[in-house]
């Protein structure tokens, strides 16, 4: 929104004025902001973007982040970021993110927020039951065997497979080590072989 | 011109390093804390199109002609040049809206600008814009950070040393030992405070050759200035003095439109 | 990559072919720019389009998008005819002395097929792609590199078509530019050059990706570059953790630790361990997969506890298992979706629906899910493809379970950069509004489903209430309170079960306490007395003099080497090497090739600090401690390889022991013009008429790729919400040269349409002469990019535009599947 012009000159014209006329030089003086880093814990983090892995430091008050940049001890980057990197407080300062469970009924037009217990007790469920409904503890293969005569044929046999083929899963090189650990290790469990993630695109 | 040149600082620009990243676009926001505007993509990976209130740097994308190759893409960083000899300093009629600050930056206080504008038609290079609420917006060369010993957001961030902040003498002297025999802002303005080692001639990289303050900027500093600073409140006399030195103001609507 | 990010300060010649870093990877630039300045590096890069890395090289070539094999094919030509290679490092280093099954026939003698092609499977037999062995039943060699039957002679053979005529008609590249492309690169084939190559989706996302790959790879060998500082074969990956995430398994072919997924007939852990531990009778070949045994057992011990014993095989039957020959990867897993078979589908951390090719496929598959459950930050298209565009939301009966997940600062934990290094981060602050880390996430699924399983029984529970899940303190429920990320990063370090002896030694030597974390991976053992969740992260969480140490976490900048190694920094998988394969830097005995830039070099005389026997290897830690290559007891410098040297004739490929050229599925020539060959044999077709592909068709007659940009990232559910990023990027669009722009009566800034044979979307026009037409076989081809930042759902007022995923074809490279995006047809018009 801009200021008309009348009203601005409005503006200036009355209180302006007392300012321009007096003197105060004093270079010193930050603007509005100040320095908002001013006694601020900094944390370190590595740039959740590409692969470069370019350090950054967080600077937090409050338990809010004040400002983000290039950690100058990383020997990477030595304290530069490209704009994606420069970008890291806009993240986690930002009002469009994700702050609750939605969930999407079938046929439904729209989201509506719940609650975490419900939804993660509810996703349970459906692992279980599909899980069970698809799971196959055996599978059929062809083999190539070895008579006893050296020949070899081919036969088909039963195999122990314990796998389930009615859940895939994608996802994600963005979440860390352990976390993909994690992930492999229950996925697995569930009996999950359709695993993949941007590795493979 | 005052005497700085010992302790003067600068950014040296060096578009043959730059690679375009933008690195320094976003550093300066998250710096001053400037919102994103909405942008069009116009046919060009320039946004936005020319300096705005919330952008007080940005990255000229330019393709020229090129002997071995397609084109040459340039990328120029265009920001507030802080001249030694500053247009906008020389017509602003608000007395610490604009001033110097120990280390040769054109920095402002939002508190006394009065919103003329008259500091754009004093600036050789447009670079002065308006905020929503009608104050001067512009590189300030981060004064605040260097207050406490740090370089400016768009220096810090930038990964090949396109931007460079220093000593501008040091700045002048390795620019011409890396083989740049002319240094623009060296000399133009009483110096700039912003300088670019170019390979050509300054013209293929968007800047004129002599960059120069208006003759009515002149006349309106030695002449008129120090009447209406004594004789009418700044504003005032900004606007009347506007009439008379440059011409009407824009289309107000156009203006709402620009912030 | 094979090096890392800083070591490409040390380069002499860097070429830039398949990525783009000045704006997906651009603090790269910052160590490129060093190279240039301190070394007087020249930089080199191979582009379709004039990008903005282009802008800063030495010299650009350009190149039809999907040619790279002809391009890099006439380049070992050229070294090769022009005695470029370097001698020494081929004949001791790479299996180019290797003889050959006589029975093998080249590309070049059968007219674009290797021998072995069978029509009908549209499969190689492999049987000829071998070696002869003598006696000792090691590979017959000639060390003069004459036999015709050798690998270096069929290398020659393979590639006398390459010429520059040839080169040039296929990929448009005057010959001018090609020899001055060649000549620079060749001239690291001396011991004191060294070139690098950097690669990324440019590569990886064609048909023939994995042997675009290969072909650098033998230049490299070729001229001595592997194992040297700045040198190596650099894949710049796409994301912040791509590389941990595939280092961890995430994927259907692989376990923790590149460990295959086991399939149906592989039916005990003694198949398993038989089936997949490469062997070599050669005594001077480290063959390190030899321990594959210790690293699946170890795993299983991780995995399964106290329940992983020795009389139930370590649980080894829990493990799913594939069918023969089934194939999980992205894009058979959307066609299964697509034909009704899941029921659920977890999408976490990732948006299919704009990051997948062919994306309307995908997104008609969401459509046929009985449930979903999306993990992310921001809403984005796949969580909300049921309001988008074509569908209406009373036909979707797919639920959909959104959950907000916490960012990369409100939580800690590692990641894995392309240099392998293992970096931690610390939590900042807390987890946005009710937002939660996805360990946190995971911890409270797998808590309930093992809760159900515990309280009503059902199909198989054994691998669910089995597997291990010690990572905190646990609630009266007997759920895990918090997750402590700290305890995961040590099972995946793993420990010492029991004492640990080398029982090899005499008498034997304690090399781990029950209890302790392990030191590294070479204590691991297949007997079950050790566990290791991830055995190439063992040494990332260990005990040093007591004292338990995340290694991840340091950040010590001693520098020893001067070369930018940073060996105190944080880690780097395996064992803090940082470039891999540097035994290949030295010569036979030991002595860096370069004096300059000793990775590492041999000290005959300096006492090993383990043995105390005089002999130790200084500098970077050495690819296995073994003596040089000459030395008694000396060992191959390649240890992941069986042979121990590198391969220039690789067998393990599908679709041949060299590269070939072969056009993309889609493209714009009737005919190869190198062989009758016209598309990669042996790629896998999918049926579907979701999967349409049109090839010399009047329809769709434009060469096109998709990319990124710096500013965004992915499918810009991150960026595309952040209204910095997006000023600068705001909207999807399409470049276009000049020439192509006038044909067709568009103008910079207009918007334009653009399809394909899967769909279609709008685009701002960005006319411009980066792009120019290519003459190819005599005829001009038009290329058009456009990156595949945007869709429908943010922006919401639609302004961005749609994901160039829906124009991108279903089909894969035929080693890794992995989507060819970066050649297909399109066509423009004005909108």
């Amino acid at each position: 929104m801009g200021v008309s012009r009348r009203e601005f000159l409005k503006l200036s014209g009355s209180t302006v004025l007392l300012g321009s006329l007096g003197i105060d030089l004093d270079p010193a003086k930050a603007y509005a902001q100040g320095l908002r880093i001013k006694g601020a814990t900094e944390t370190h983090t590595i740039c959740p973007y590409c692969s470069v892995g370019c350090g950054i430091l967080v600077q937090t008050k409050d338990g809010k982040v004040v400002n983000t940049e290039g950690d100058p001890e990383h020997p990477i980057n030595e304290g530069t970021l490209c704009s994606k990197g420069a970008s890291l407080y806009q993240v986690v300062n930002n009002p469009l993110r994700l702050t609750k469970p939605k969930y999407r009924a079938p046929g439904a037009a729209e989201f509506k927020e719940v609650e975490w217990d419900w939804a993660l007790d509810e996703i349970a469920k459906r692992v279980k039951d599909t899980r069970d409904r698809t799971f196959k503890v055996t599978s059929k293969a062809k083999v190539k065997e070895k008579a006893a005569d050296g020949s070899e044929k081919v036969v088909e046999k039963d195999f122990v497979v314990n796998r389930t083929d009615g859940i895939a899963h994608v996802g994600s090189a963005a979440l860390d080590n352990e976390e993909c650990y994690l992930l492999q290790k229950m996925l697995r469990s569930w009996g999950l072989v359709y695993i993949e993630h941007q590795a493979r695109i | 011109m005052t005497n700085r040149t010992n302790k003067r600082k600068a950014i040296l620009v060096t578009p043959e390093v730059c690679i375009g990243c933008r690195g320094c676009q976003t550093a300066c926001k998250a710096w001053n804390q400037l919102p994103g505007m909405k942008t069009k993509n116009t046919g060009t990976m320039q946004n936005p199109p020319d300096l705005e209130p919330v952008d007080y740097n940005m990255i000229r994308y330019s393709e020229v002609p090129s002997e071995t190759n397609p084109v040459r893409w340039l990328f120029v960083s265009r920001r507030c040049m802080h001249c030694d000899d500053a247009g906008c300093m020389r017509i602003c009629p608000a007395p610490g809206a604009l001033f110097r600050t120990k280390e040769g930056a054109v920095a402002f206080d939002k508190d006394k600008c009065i919103g003329c504008k008259l500091c754009v038609a004093g600036c050789p290079f447009d670079v002065p814009r308006y905020d929503k609420d009608g104050k001067i917006a512009k590189c300030h060369l981060c004064y605040d950070r260097l207050a406490e010993g740090m370089q400016p957001a768009c220096t810090k961030t930038c990964p090949t040393g396109a931007l460079r902040f220093g000593d501008r003498d040091q700045l002048i002297a390795q620019a011409k030992q890396a083989g740049y025999g002319k240094i623009y802002g060296e000399a133009d303005l009483g110096g700039l405070g912003t300088i670019f080692a170019f390979k050509d001639a300054p013209k293929l990289y968007g800047y004129a050759d002599k960059p120069n303050i208006p003759e009515s900027v002149i006349f309106w500093h030695n002449v008129l200035k120090p009447l209406a600073v004594i004789g009418l409140g700044g504003a005032l006399a900004g606007a009347l003095l506007h009439y008379v030195a440059i011409g009407p103001h824009k289309d107000d609507d156009e203006e709402v439109k620009k912030s | 990559m094979t090096n890392h990010w800083i070591d490409i300060r040390n380069a002499d010649v860097i070429l830039v072919m398949g990525s783009n870093p000045a704006e997906n990877h651009p603090i790269s630039m910052k160590w490129v720019k060093e190279a240039r300045e301190k070394r007087g590096a020249k930089l080199i890069v191979v582009d379709p389009r004039f990008t903005r890395t282009a802008a800063k090289a030495d010299v650009y070539a350009a190149m039809r998008s999907g040619t790279d094999i002809s391009f890099l094919g006439g380049m070992i030509k050229y070294i090769l005819e022009n005695n470029l290679y370097f001698k020494e490092y081929v004949t001791e280093y790479t299996n180019a002395p290797f003889l050959v099954n006589p029975d093998f026939k080249t590309a070049g003698d059968l007219n674009g097929l290797f021998s072995g092609y069978d029509q009908k499977t549209r499969k190689y037999d492999t049987k000829t792609w071998s070696f002869q062995l003598g006696e000792n039943g090691l590979p017959k060699k000639d060390h003069t590199l004459r036999n015709p039957h050798c690998v270096f002679q069929l290398l020659k053979k393979q590639y006398a078509r390459y010429t520059l005529n040839e080169v040039s008609d296929i990929t448009g590249t005057p010959k001018e530019k090609l020899v001055e492309v060649y000549k620079l690169y060749a001239s690291t084939g001396r011991r004191d050059k060294v070139g690098t190559e950097l690669y990324a989706m440019g590569w990886t996302q064609h048909t023939i990706g994995t042997q675009n790959i290969r072909a650098m790879c033998i230049i490299q060998l070729l001229l001595g570059n592997i194992g040297m500082a700045g040198g190596g074969i650099n894949a710049l990956r796409g994301e912040s953790n791509v590389q941990g995430s595939t280092d961890q398994g995430l994927l259907f072919n692989i376990l923790p630790g590149y460990l295959p997924v086991p399939t149906a007939s592989v039916t005990e852990l003694k198949t398993y361990i038989e089936k997949f531990t490469p062997r070599t009778k050669d005594p001077k070949s480290v063959n390190w997969w030899s321990n594959r045994g210790k690293y699946i057992t170890s795993y299983l011990k991780a995995i399964y506890g106290a329940k992983a014993r020795k009389e139930n095989d370590f649980g080894y039957a829990w493990l799913p298992k594939l069918d023969e020959g089934q194939n999980g990867s992205w894009l058979v897993l959307f066609d299964q979706m697509f034909k009704g078979k899941f029921e659920g589908f977890f999408a976490w951390g990732q948006n299919p629906a704009c990051s997948g090719a062919n994306a309307g496929k995908v997104r008609k598959s969401l459509a046929k899910l009985k449930w979903m459950v999306n993990v992310n930050l921001f809403d984005n298209e796949t969580g909300s493809f049921w309001k988008g565009p074509g569908m209406d939301p009373k036909d979707v009966q797919t639920e959909v379970f959104l959950l907000p997940a916490a960012s990369s600062v409100e939580k800690e934990g590692s990641i894995s950069n392309s240099g392998r290094w293992a970096q931690w981060r610390y939590k900042a602050i807390d987890p946005m509004g009710q937002s939660k880390p996805d360990s946190e996430i995971m911890n409270e699924l797998y808590f309930r489903v093992k809760s159900l399983y515990l309280r009503q029984g059902g199909k198989s529970p054994e691998p669910v209430v089995n597997l291990t899940w010690n990572y905190g303190e646990k609630d009266s429920t007997g759920k895990v309170k918090e997750v402590n990320i700290h305890n995961v990063a040590k099972e995946i370090n793993g420990y010492y079960l029991e004492d640990v002896y080398d029982k090899t030694a005499t008498p034997p030597k304690l090399l781990g306490k029950k209890g302790e974390l392990c030191a590294s991976f070479v204590p691991l053992q297949a007997d079950g007395t050790t566990s290791c969740g991830c055995w190439i992260y063992s040494q990332s969480y260990t005990q040093k003099e007591g004292k338990v140490v995340n290694m991840m976490a340091r950040r010590g900048k001693n520098d020893p080497t001067g070369l930018g190694l940073y060996p105190e920094w944080s880690w780097a998988w395996p064992v803090n090497r940082r470039i891999i394969y540097n035994r290949a830097s030295v010569d036979p005995h030991g002595r860096p090739w370069d004096p300059s830039r000793p990775v590492i070099k041999w000290d005959p005389v300096k006492p090993d600090p383990v043995t105390k026997k005089p002999g130790v290897w200084v500098g970077d830690v050495p690819d296995g401690p073994a003596p040089p290559m000459a030395t008694d007891n000396g060992k191959y410098p390649f240890i992941m390889m069986a042979a121990g040297v590198g391969a220039i004739f690789g067998p393990g490929m599908v679709d041949g022991p060299f590269p070939e050229h072969y056009e993309a599925l889609e493209c714009p020539l009737e005919a190869n013009l190198i062989s009758k060959q016209r598309i990669n044999p042996t790629i896998k077709l999918f049926g579907d008429k979701a999967d349409a592909y049109f090839s010399c068709d009047v329809r769709y007659p434009f060469v096109a790729s998709t990319y990124r940009v710096s500013e965004h990232w992915q499918t810009g559910v991150l960026t595309r919400h952040l209204p910095w990023q997006l000023e600068m990027q705001p909207q999807m669009f399409l470049e276009l040269s000049e020439e192509l722009a006038r044909e067709k009566s568009i103008n910079d800034g207009d918007k334009v349409i653009v399809s394909s044979g899967r769909g279609e979307l709008w685009a701002v026009a960005v006319v411009t002469n980066r792009l120019k037409p290519f003459k190819i076989g005599g005829s001009t081809v038009h290329q058009v990019g456009m990156p595949w930042h945007f869709g429908w759902q943010y922006p919401e007022d639609g302004s961005g535009g749609e994901s160039a995923n829906l124009l991108t074809p279903t089909v894969g490279d035929a080693n890794t599947m992995i989507p060819e995006t970066k050649a297909f047809m399109v066509n423009v018009r004005k909108a």
